[in-house]
């Protein structure tokens, strides 16, 4: 639930956005973002709301980093925590972890 | 495109230059153990991960405290949502919390006895579901102020008549007065989680070392964040100068997210509760404001957990240490459980449950990997 998930905005209807988390779009609030964001932007996203839009600068290295645990091996915790949190797993195969 | 050379934050020369400075820290601090405390599941999968712990000097004592939300969810709260569940409402909840054990039965018992709980990865989710039926809908609302913030944007974005939440929300900034008073404890600094922070801002520890005069720095979860992170801490442990530090300003602010902030509290307000093992925390929990009774579960609801008491509690819960790793003064190599009786596919205690849990985080990474002495 911590590390949440960046991704890119590929659309905005009224609060909320189409968002792309690695080639997996999914709805994702803005209803708390710190400021205001548009299609384009990269945000962080915690359970389904963005909690932060990620500064241009800090882009390239965050979804870096994001990549790298996602190249994890299956199981690893903290692949499966951000693929939870970009929605690439379906919630209801809730035996995370097993 | 290389990824690995984006990854700035993981160039192994500056990784070995901070871990030889991490090491002449300590050592100047001529004693041992230092020991600081971090209070994030997710520190912990990265320092058991890229086995960090290696670098760590041996008088070094970084440990894991109350940082796994859906561990420190309380046996009466889980024995809530399974009261629930058996009185025939649907209950909604993220999917490590299933298998986190009540007083008797948890919520994946009861769903196998017939109970209807539905595993959402969000609260959107469990919204959505409410909206597709007249049956009451239940959200078990658990995690910290990042996932508050989203029930919070929920509620004031409007739910349907028959959707309430059931909040087991807790707030950091209170648990780290509860360690830094408890009697004997060795905490002499914390690192602060990254993601936390980003809605609080840096800024909420101020007071907390003004007044403990324990140092806190805001780290984040890559291996040269934490190392940095670390080395700055020990570096106000050794010259006696407590402050808050930000090591993680390209995610956080002093001030963090007041948008997100001014829902959180339009909605929730701090109450005293105890947190699973650890201990009553003053402002520790969030509940719902009054002017939202009718979306609380507990005031819309007569919960009667007394029907669980026909249940005999498993055997081996008594023997579990958790609350004692959650606090930080016991290791899950101390609890005669973990490995043998208590695994990720059957878990005893809720540490070993969660992906965020220290016993789980362990267990998958091999434990306490310590690679000191190796060559």
């Amino acid at each position: 639930m911590c590390l949440g998930a960046p991704g890119k905005i590929v659309s905005i209807d009224g609060l909320v956005a189409t968002v792309d988390f690695f080639g997996v779009q999914k709805a994702v609030n803005l209803h708390i973002v710190d400021e205001p964001v548009e299609v384009g932007d990269y945000i962080l996203n915690h359970v389904g709301y963005a909690i932060r839009k990620i500064p241009a600068d800090e882009i390239e290295g965050t979804i870096a980093m994001y990549r790298e645990l996602l190249d994890g091996p299956p199981g690893d915790l903290m692949r499966e925590d951000v693929e939870g949190e970009q929605g690439a797993r379906s919630p209801r195969a809730e035996s995370r972890g097993r | 495109m290389n990824a690995t050379s984006q990854l700035k934050f993981r160039d192994p020369v500056l990784g070995r230059a901070l871990g030889d400075k991490l090491n002449s820290v300590v050592a100047e601090l001529g004693r041992s153990p230092v020991s600081v405390m971090h209070v994030c599941g997710s520190h912990e999968q990265a320092i058991a991960r890229f086995g960090l712990r290696s670098a760590f000097p041996r008088e070094l004592d970084v440990v894991m405290g109350p940082g796994c939300p859906v561990c420190i969810t309380d046996v009466p709260e889980v024995d809530e949502g399974v009261a629930l569940a058996l009185q025939g409402v649907r209950v909604c909840t993220y999917g490590d919390m299933l298998r986190v054990p009540g007083t008797v039965k948890s919520l994946a018992d009861v769903r196998g006895d017939g109970a209807r709980i539905e595993v959402v990865y969000g609260i959107d989710q469990a919204i959505a579901l409410a909206r597709e039926t007249t049956e009451e809908v239940v959200f078990f609302a658990t995690g910290f102020e990042t996932t508050a913030v989203a029930t919070a944007a929920a509620l004031l974005a409007g739910v349907p008549k028959n959707f309430s939440v059931l909040s087991a929300h807790k707030y950091i900034p209170p648990v780290m007065e509860i360690v830094a008073e408890m009697p004997g404890t060795r905490i002499e600094g914390f690192l602060a989680a990254g993601h936390a922070a980003v809605i609080t801002g840096s800024g909420v520890f101020e007071d907390f070392v003004k007044a403990h005069r324990i140092p806190v720095v805001v780290a984040g979860f890559e291996p040269l964040d934490i190392l940095a992170a670390l080395v700055r801490l020990v570096e106000l442990v050794r010259d006696r100068t407590p402050e808050v530090v930000n090591m993680f300003p390209r995610c956080v602010s002093r001030e963090g997210n007041r948008v997100a902030q001014e829902q959180l509290w339009k909605v929730f307000t701090p109450v005293g509760g105890r947190w699973r093992g650890i201990a009553h925390v003053p402002n520790g929990n969030l509940r719902l404001k009054e002017e939202w009774s009718a979306f609380d579960a507990r005031r819309r609801f007569t919960i009667d957990v007394s029907r669980l008491w026909d249940y005999a509690p498993p055997k081996l819960l008594g023997q579990c240490i958790c609350g004692e790793i959650m606090s930080g003064s016991r290791g899950p190599k101390d609890c005669p459980l973990f490995g043998k009786e208590c695994v990720p596919e059957n878990p005893v205690g809720a540490c070993m449950v969660s992906t965020e849990g220290t016993c789980r985080i362990w267990h998958q990474y091999g434990g306490h990997l310590d690679l000191r002495g190796v060559s």
